[in-house]
């Protein structure tokens, strides 16, 4: 990779996300909402399918900046917005498309990074950012 | 009925004590399909300086999901949460939640605004280690859908 710069990209990633993963991701979390593990509850309330919790898909997403950055600890910030739910079917299940751009570098160093997040080209997290520490001895080198 | 603004600035006592241990750690990571090293191999986090396995980025929300409930329980303000979706959500980090620290969460609720027939309730959880130093902050929003 070349010197960081505004506007750099990030390797883009696909995440495939089945129904184990959400049934495991409840378990890991705790967070046994039945709309992410329960069809028939997903539809009773008007949605077409079980969907992802939102959280999982926001720490799906994340992966693309430790996988670049190598120290997980180094993100100091990382906030989305939820705009679209993640259906994911059952057996098929759906993908999400992760891009990275690096949008700024402040002056204190800390590079600022937006992540574009879609499953079949929609945006399921908008204002996807990350604020990360990149070590000065990798800045150029990546 | 819009969220009365004057909830705006209310503090809930801080949780109980989390112990954050390395197979836990593992666990959401497995769970988030992450293989990085060094959420599992004390060596791989000693590499990058810490002192044991670090926590990924979002791995705090098993804390402060749980003590946001306090706000979404709280019969004072009233809201209804079957109706209940989480709009953003926002993480500050001070350093890596690490295995072995004792974390507690102090939960404010830290805005309160309608849009578009809903009620936005950002939350602001405070989580610290049991001995006062800061670890992280996270803002979640929830979406309070207005009655159709």
């Amino acid at each position: 990779m070349t010197a960081i710069a505004v506007g750099a990209e990030l390797p883009a990633q696909d995440f495939p996300i089945v129904r184990g993963d959400l049934v495991r991701y409840a378990g890991a979390s705790r967070d046994f909402n039945p709309l992410h593990w329960n069809e028939r509850f997903a539809k009773s309330v008007g949605l077409p399918d079980v969907i992802a919790h939102g959280m999982f898909t926001m720490a799906s997403a994340i992966r693309v900046v430790t996988d670049w950055v190598g120290d997980p600890g180094a993100v100091i910030e990382y906030s989305v917005r939820f705009t679209r739910p993640v259906v994911v079917p059952d057996p098929e299940g759906a993908t999400l498309h992760v891009a990275g751009a690096v949008r700024a570098i402040r002056d204190d160093g800390l590079v600022e990074v937006d992540l574009t997040c879609t499953v079949d080209g929609q945006t399921v997290l908008a204002k996807a950012r990350a604020l990360v520490r990149v070590p000065e001895s990798q800045r150029e080198s990546m | 009925m819009p969220i009365d603004q004057s909830f705006v600035g209310r503090v809930y006592p801080p949780t109980a004590p989390y112990e954050v241990g390395r197979e836990k750690i593992r666990e959401f990571a497995d769970a988030v399909n992450d293989p990085n090293p060094v959420y599992r191999d004390p060596a791989a986090a000693r590499a990058l300086g810490y002192d044991d396995v670090i926590a990924p980025p979002t791995f705090a929300i098993v804390m402060t999901l749980p003590a946001g409930h306090q706000v979404i329980d709280d019969p004072e303000l009233g809201i209804d949460y079957s109706r209940v979706v989480h709009g953003e959500q926002r993480f500050v980090h001070s350093r890596p939640v690490r295995a072995g620290d004792v974390l507690q969460v102090v939960v404010t609720v830290d805005g309160i605004r309608a849009a578009a027939g809903n009620d936005l309730v950002t939350t602001r959880a405070d989580v610290t280690t049991v001995a006062g130093e800061p670890v992280l902050t996270a803002f979640g929003t929830l979406v309070a859908r207005g009655k159709a």
